[in-house]
């Protein structure tokens, strides 16, 4: 694969982004005199722990999980905000972190960087209180490409803003000027400002009411569709995961415990924890039913358990799962589990909840 | 549904906040009953409202919030006017309250014991090793593995889940028959959710304890709630058996609030979006405060302000609904 940025051809399927075996550990340790004075070890939590996996160009992926898995901390470790502890991230076969990225063509690293653009969750706390719109939006502009002409930065700013649904004439305003689905969209604005290929969204709809959740989903799939842009879309809520998701990434406890085409997650859902999720979710079709609940509760992640970190709650698990943890597989229903039952074939037949 | 006495009775129920620059109304001449044993779910966006009549019934509105108009009615008693202490005999004997964020709803300093105990001598003649008892009995009740020994635990060293559940058995304590609560699963995780949802209705089940259950997931409301109030811009806009409510929405702001719920099961390629936001409380529009978003508005809606009309099962503010148009 060519690297570099005359180098790549831009066909939608291509592979854009590739995680191998990342991990990033975090030093939550207690302060060196406890430690000494106390005997306390260095205590580790490995937030992400050999996360693989592969993002086409114009696809939406989508990770899940519950607080802690580590979703939040594989889109940091992309964008950059962290440094893998292990592991590489190639974007467009130029490796951007990790083992070979010293070496890597350092043009191409920052035309990478420069592809790839993040949405935060909260769209209060990612916006300058005390910055105009106009500003906000303009400043990648202006830190990315250096010295633009200050009318071409303000035609720029207006096209944005009409491309997210807002007015030019909001530029002058400032954030707490617009209701939360409006911060949104100005977030989006910033992150195009760029003409980023990649967005990295980070549970870009958790904050805001479910009717202005629409609005912000079906904007994030019209700007895609226009732009041919690629999403990792990171959530927690796994009714927008279905909607926007080409591709979905089950997380458990810093791994990836089953990657499918959406279809085939929520259809034929593999892995145990995956159909746990999903007979959690409650549907408006379900009036007057329960769901199935769950017992326990996810480990602590600084002692996860041997093995399969889901084997306590597994209702399949066994020996092997008690000792061993498995590896990510592909199936023959397509897409990949980590799962010793589902390698063995020992998966119950799954009871679909009839209406 | 609500054949005898109504439990609670709510009856044109008015939140103002003074400011500076004039009165906010931010619950709207809101009416509904809950009857014994009854789930009320009540729904709606951030800012309908929906919180606040929660606090306003159980007298724990912030100040310079208060009651302007209307009143509530516990078991054929006012309790809206009632003087502070014996509000507070009220709050935790004949209602408990569950609220979103279980850390501070739970003190810190002392143990889960000790809050438990202290909330069922405060309402209950019991002695200290009874109540005790109880306490642990409820730890029990609500699924708290080794609740003998948890019980001299503090809060931190509880999980999320953990801690809703201890919160729970703090509303049962004094044997209330009636729990507000509000958005008591939102913090959680789904798969905790679905316990903790479980919980709460297997609980007022055998307690014959009524709920009004504040919350803005709709799949939530789904499966616990018998009827739901649909609330925007602080009043409410449709009301009515649930499943009646969710499958044959008959308020335009229902049916766009359903549309634009993703779903696990059905594949669209676009969500039905309701335009624009829910006004501020300083802007409401004079007529439906819904009519600037409405996709079918008319000259009706846009200066005169509907009341409650029934609409089949359910009960709708919405013109379309009236029996002669004007």
């Amino acid at each position: 694969m060519t690297a570099g940025v005359a180098g790549a051809v831009r066909n939608k399927g291509d592979e854009l982004l590739r995680l191998d075996d990342v991990a990033r550990y975090f030093d939550v340790s207690p302060p060196w005199l406890n430690r000494v004075l106390e005997r306390k070890p260095r205590v580790l939590l490995r937030a992400v722990e050999g996360v693989s996996l592969a993002i086409r160009r114009g696809e939406t992926l989508g990770l899940v999980g519950e607080s802690g898995c580590g979703k939040s901390t594989v889109a940091r470790l992309i964008v950059g905000l962290y440094a893998p502890t292990r592991g590489t991230i190639r974007y467009e076969g130029t490796v951007l972190a990790g083992e070979g990225a010293a070496a890597a063509d350092g043009a191409a690293q920052r035309h990478a960087r420069r592809s790839m653009q993040m949405i935060f969750q909260d769209p209060y706390a990612s916006l300058n209180p005390r910055w105009r719109v106009e500003d906000i939006v303009a400043e990648p502009i202006r830190v990315q490409e250096g010295d633009v002409e200050q009318g071409a930065v303000e035609a720029r700013v207006g096209a944005l803003l009409e491309q997210v649904g807002l007015a030019p004439a909001d530029g002058i305003k400032y954030p707490h000027q617009f209701s939360g689905g409006q911060r949104q969209r100005i977030s989006i604005a910033r992150a195009l400002a760029v003409n980023p290929a990649f967005l990295v969204c980070d549970e870009p709809t958790s904050a805001l009411d479910v009717s202005v959740q629409a609005q912000v989903l079906n904007l994030m799939r019209e700007l895609q569709q226009r732009l041919g842009l690629t999403y990792l879309f990171i959530s927690h809520n796994l009714a927008v995961v279905h909607h926007i998701a080409d591709r979905v990434g089950v997380m458990y406890l810093g791994r990836i415990v089953e990657l499918a085409p959406t279809r085939r997650l929520f259809t034929r859902p593999q892995h145990p924890y995956t159909r746990m999720l999903l007979d959690a979710v409650p549907d408006l079709s379900l009036t007057g039913k329960s769901r199935t609940a769950v017992a326990g509760e996810v480990p602590n992640p600084l002692d996860p358990p041997p093995g399969c970190a889901f084997h306590p709650r597994c209702p399949l698990a066994n020996e092997r799962c008690r000792t061993e943890v498995p590896r990510l597989l592909a199936l023959a229903e397509g897409g990949e589990a980590a799962c010793h039952a589902a390698e063995e074939g020992r998966l119950p037949a799954r009871v679909v909840a009839a209406a | 549904m609500p054949t005898t006495q109504p439990l609670l009775a709510v009856e044109n129920l008015r939140v103002e906040f003074p400011t500076r620059r004039g009165t906010l109304v931010a619950v709207h001449d809101v009416s509904f009953a809950i009857a014994p044993g009854e789930v009320l779910g009540v729904v709606g966006e951030s800012g309908a409202g929906k919180s606040l009549t929660g606090s306003a019934i159980i007298g724990l509105l912030d100040p310079p919030g208060r009651i302007a108009a209307g009143q509530v009615v516990l078991d054929g008693k006012r309790i809206d006017n009632l003087p502070y202490e014996a509000m507070r005999r009220i709050r935790g004997r004949e209602i408990g309250a569950i609220f979103q964020d279980p850390l501070t709803s739970l003190n810190p300093l002392y143990t889960v014991g000790r809050q438990i105990v202290e909330t069922i001598r405060t309402h209950l003649d019991m002695s200290e090793a009874e109540a005790r008892a109880r306490a642990v009995a409820l730890l029990e009740e609500v699924g708290i593995p080794a609740a003998a020994r948890r019980i001299d635990h503090y809060p931190h060293q509880f999980s999320g889940g953990m801690r809703q559940r201890v919160v729970i058995a703090l509303a049962l304590a004094a044997k209330p028959r009636l729990i507000i609560a509000d958005e008591p699963t939102t913090a959680l995780d789904v798969s905790i959710q679905a316990q903790i949802i479980q919980l709460l209705k297997r609980l007022c089940h055998d307690h014959g304890t009524a709920v009004l259950l504040v919350t803005h997931d709709m799949g939530v409301i789904a499966e616990t709630a018998d009827r739901v109030a649909v609330m925007y811009a602080g009043r409410i806009v449709e009301i009515g058996p649930v499943a009646d409510v969710i499958h044959r929405p008959q308020h335009p702001y229902t049916v766009g609030l359903m549309g634009s719920i993703p779903s696990i099961v059905d594949e669209r390629e676009r969500l039905t979006q309701i335009d624009g936001s829910m006004p501020r409380l300083t802007a409401v529009p004079p007529g439906c405060p819904f009519n600037p978003r409405c996709p079918r508005a008319f000259d009706r809606c846009r200066s005169e302000r509907p009341d409650l009309i029934a609409a089949g099962p359910t009960q709708a503010a919405c013109w379309l609904h009236a029996m002669v148009p004007a």
